[in-house]
């Protein structure tokens, strides 16, 4: 009854470590980047794909949801720049563009010139290769759990974006890291973020992910944050991946004494996507503000996980996440607080909301909290649900066609997970996302 | 404050060792032979002179047990059980059956009085506390007595020792038995399932309101012995039933085991009330010794218009895994549950339940108040889940958790999964000690520290406790102080 259980690998499972073997020579990173590597492919080939038997994973089966491991994406070619330069996903925003096609750097699409006092930012590849100070704080932080997407973005990632701020600095416009995947076949592009703010320091710094639909392909993403104390960090992520893709991504932070970090995302693309967030409050006195909002439609499926560690005192953190589903969609919402042994005046709560507007539409949502010191003040509410018949009752006597009038209670409902932002154009250009998803919606109707 | 760090040092040095249920009863019994295997199944049926579906039953079960493993994702750490170095059945040797009061050991009629738990009739109708209450008393492994047995059969109902149903009726057993409740549902009901030796077993037929509150209590005495009850309540259409259940157990160094299956059945327009005061012995100040407490409770709300409602108050045991819960099959049928969870000492707790929404119009409501000290640790772990069919799901939970003292912890594992557009569910969760300001207020006004706290702690307790029947909310909020000691008034 006890003999240990040889797990049978998938065919998925079985590519991705072949296919691990025959790229390693290529990737960049000097031996001790190698040896990272080394150990996240080791600690996959244990481990596997997770499935609804991990916990962590309970609502997302990967094992079952990539059934195939699609080979690695091939540099972008010329053609598509073009392409690529006519779309922007955030229309109004001044920012300083940098652009990965199929996880690559591409230098004509990117503006690294002139960057102002204190701001360090190059290709990750170029940072691995030349053995930059910054390379060696890729991979530092870890989840407290094996987690199979960052073990396999350390094992594959080639490229990325390294950005660094100087103690004291202040990043006069935001940085926008743009993803994008081009190409007609399923491949998986791998790419990795590394965001070091100084002490005092503050930063604005944006991520989207776009590509085709109806291509399978794969894209699993790292960003790692580290704040120093005091430093200020708003990190906005807007997830428009492809209908067909799977887009798979880690968040760390690693958050100073009295530091600041405001997270806000937006979901609204691919067929299966998961974040998972993992931060540790590792000074005291830091203040972390996390939103999100989902809209998702027909089949998807959008897994959010959060744990937020708290392991000092007095830090607080406030989450708040929206999901509107549509159709058959899955939204899906795991929040985990940890409050260590010592870790008093915590303050945390967090807030998870679901509506419901398809008849086959599943909200599941899973707050947890786990908690070891006594002077604390925690909570968590969620809540999961049609819209309110009495409030579009309200607005249709007013002459508003059911369609309008929806679409009026959901931006309202998910406006709510956006609004902290403070930049106010990049919030206007958020809400103008949702405003088309909503659009398409009434179109559809 | 002075007043919490004083609390806090109090609670800390808490004698757990103060449990006032922790004698051992001197009595002879008859025991199976150590171990589990088929021959310990086959042996416990012949006891019981089971006809042969029944042993075939429990073998089925046995067999399946063998294949399973001991669940591991719950919240609690403890050491390997050995299930071959206990007793699975023991009964005391005078009593083969629950017979008239006359020829039941004295030892057990002092032991029950002891407890608090008058036996004799004509007792309780003097007017002794509890005076309407109809007593099932569980002695190790058998049912020693149940009284007002003549005026419940007036009525129409029936309620007595499983054993005693499932020759007398053994229709009803054969149709609800493991109907709730599967002998493949998990490790430890499968265990049951195949071992369990005696329990309650309540019918309620059709439109009656059973006169008085029905009740049973368990108690653990021998040594180096589980206790497997099974309980099987049916209310027919339109009935209602309320029933209690207490438990306690003596004070030892071993660990004991106790593995319970609670069934409920409500058929159309029925009600089910179940209470439940847990105080098995918790183990001493060092976390030695004490009950291993794994429990099954389930509730079918199987016709339209049902109601199941599970109020619980846990203060014993050294470790605590149950999670009653409801599945709402009948449209329009109604399931809560009313929890106090408190732990003290070493005590773990992971305990909270599951409402399963699968019938049109179906509504729950949880409110759960878990309190953790000493350095103890106290989960709540629930499910709420609406299906595809189940148009107009409607949820509301409540989980509040109290710490007292900086050692232990309290956390919360709630699973919310709504498949149907029409559901609403809202769940809130808060934890936080007693706040400053709160026990300012008190002493202000003269109260003591000690005063305060137990005045907060009643206050955040009180919409369980409401819910419990008269004769039970005095006799938890007592325990309640007993649990707390120190800290409590």
């Amino acid at each position: 009854m006890n003999a240990e259980v040889r797990p049978i690998r998938t065919a998925a499972e079985q590519a991705l470590a072949a296919d691990y073997q025959s790229a390693k020579k290529r990737l960049p990173g000097g031996p001790a980047f190698a040896r990272l590597r080394e150990q996240a492919l080791a600690a996959f080939v244990e481990g596997g794909l997770p499935h609804r038997r991990i916990e962590e994973w309970k609502y997302t089966d990967l094992r079952t949801l990539l059934r195939e491991a699609a080979p690695l994406a091939d540099p972008p070619d010329k053609a598509t720049f073009a392409r690529a330069k006519k779309f922007d996903p955030l229309p109004g925003v001044d920012v300083r563009r940098v652009t990965l096609i199929n996880g690559s750097f591409v230098g004509e699409l990117s503006d690294l010139v002139q960057p102002e006092a204190g701001l360090t930012i190059l290709p990750l590849s170029r940072a691995l290769a030349e053995g930059h100070a910054l390379a060696s704080r890729i991979g530092r932080l870890l989840p407290p759990y094996y987690d199979a997407t960052l073990a396999l973005n350390t094992a594959f990632v080639a490229d990325g974006i390294v950005i660094g701020l100087a103690a004291g600095s202040k990043l006069a416009r935001p940085i926008h890291v743009r993803h994008l995947f081009t190409g007609a076949a399923a491949a998986a592009a791998y790419a990795r973020t590394l965001v070091v703010v100084g002490e005092g320091a503050i930063a604005t710094v944006i991520e989207s992910f776009e590509g085709p639909d109806g291509v399978a392909y794969q894209a699993n993403t790292t960003a790692e944050m580290q704040l120093g104390d005091k430093a200020w960090l708003e990190y906005v992520r807007v997830q428009a991946e492809g209908d067909a893709a799977i887009h798979l991504a880690t968040v760390l932070a690693d958050i100073g004494a009295q530091a600041k970090l405001h997270t806000c995302s937006l979901t609204v693309g691919a067929a299966v996507s998961r974040q998972s967030v993992f931060l540790r409050c590792t000074g005291a006195g830091s203040e972390t503000r996390l939103s999100g909002a989902t809209l998702l439609r027909r089949k998807q499926h959008a897994d959010t996980t959060l744990y937020v560690d708290h392991m000092t005192q007095g830090c607080s953190s406030r989450e708040m996440f929206k999901s509107a589903l549509d159709d058959e969609s899955r939204g899906v919402f795991q929040g985990k607080i940890v409050v260590r042994p010592g870790a008093q005046k915590t303050d945390a709560k967090m807030m998870s909301a679901a509506l419901l507007l398809g008849d086959a539409a599943e909200a599941d949502n899973k707050p947890e909290l786990e908690i070891y010191a006594d002077d604390v003040v925690c909570g968590h509410g969620a809540t999961a649900g049609a819209l309110d018949e009495n409030l579009l009752f309200y607005l249709r006597a007013r002459g508003i066609p059911r369609k309008e009038a929806e679409a009026l209670l959901i931006r309202a409902f998910i406006g709510e997970a956006m609004e902290a932002v403070p930049h106010e154009a990049l919030r206007e250009a958020l809400l103008a996302r949702a405003a088309d998803w909503l659009a398409a919606r009434e179109h559809a109707a | 404050m002075p007043a919490v760090s004083e609390t806090v040092e109090r609670v800390r040095s808490i004698d757990v060792d103060q449990y006032k249920y922790g004698f051992v009863t001197d009595i002879e019994s008859d025991k199976a032979p150590k171990g589990l295997d088929e021959s310990t199944v086959r042996f416990i049926s012949a006891k019981k002179n089971e006809p042969q579906w029944m042993l075939e039953w429990r073998l089925q079960a046995f067999h399946r047990w063998l294949t399973l493993r001991e669940p591991q994702w719950a919240r609690v750490n403890y050491g390997p059980i050995d299930y071959q170095d206990l007793y699975y059945y023991s009964a005391p040797k005078s009593t083969p059956g629950p017979k008239s009061l006359d020829e039941i050991d004295p030892e057990i009629l002092k032991t029950y009085a002891k407890l608090g738990i008058p036996l004799r009739e004509q007792e309780m109708l003097a007017g002794v506390e509890r005076s309407n209450v109809a007593v099932d008393a569980v002695f190790d492994s058998v049912s020693v007595v149940t009284t007002f047995k003549e005026e419940l059969k007036q009525a129409g109902v029936i309620f007595g020792s499983i054993s005693d149903a499932i020759r007398e009726h053994p229709e009803l057993v054969r149709k609800y038995l493991g109907s709730v409740v599967p002998i493949t549902d998990n490790f430890f009901a499968t265990l049951n399932s195949a071992v369990f030796s005696d329990g309650s077993f309540v019918y309620i037929p059709k439109g009656v309101r059973c006169p008085m509150e029905l009740s049973t209590y368990f108690r653990i005495n021998e040594k180096n012995t589980g206790q497997f009850e099974r309980t099987l309540i049916i209310a027919d259409e339109g009935s209602y039933v309320s029933y209690l259940e207490g438990c306690t157990a003596p004070m030892r160094d071993e660990n004991q085991l106790h593995a319970a299956v609670v069934e409920l059945i409500a058929l159309d327009d029925a009600e089910i009330k179940y209470s439940t005061i847990q105080n098995w012995y918790p183990g001493d100040a060092q976390g030695k010794g004490g009950i291993y407490n794994f429990v099954t409770k389930r509730g079918d709300c199987r016709g339209k218009n049902s109601k199941i409602s599970w109020t619980q108050v846990e203060t014993g045991s050294a470790i605590t895994w149950k999670y009653p819960s409801c599945i709402l099959r009948g449209d329009n049928s109604n399931g809560e549950f009313y929890s106090i969870a408190i732990s003290n000492g070493h005590q773990q707790v992971d305990s909270g339940t599951k409402m399963i929404h699968l019938g049109k119009n179906t509504t729950s409501r949880v409110i759960s108040k878990g309190i953790a000290a000493g350095v103890s640790n106290n989960t709540y772990r629930g499910l709420i889940s609406s299906h595809r069919k189940a148009t107009g799901a409607r949820n509301f939970t409540n989980c509040d958790s109290l710490l007292i003292g900086d050692k232990c912890g309290a956390h919360t594992v709630p699973y919310i999964e709504a498949k149907n557009a029409s559901t609403v569910f809202e769940h809130e969760a808060t934890t936080s000690k007693i706040s400053d300001e709160q026990l300012f207020y008190c002493l202000q006004r003269g109260l003591s520290g000690e005063e305060a706290v137990a005045l907060i702690v009643n206050g955040f307790v009180k919409d369980v406790l409401q819910h419990l029947p008269m004769e039970f909310a005095v006799e938890a909020q007592k325990l309640i102080a007993i649990s707390l000691e120190g800290s409590v008034g």
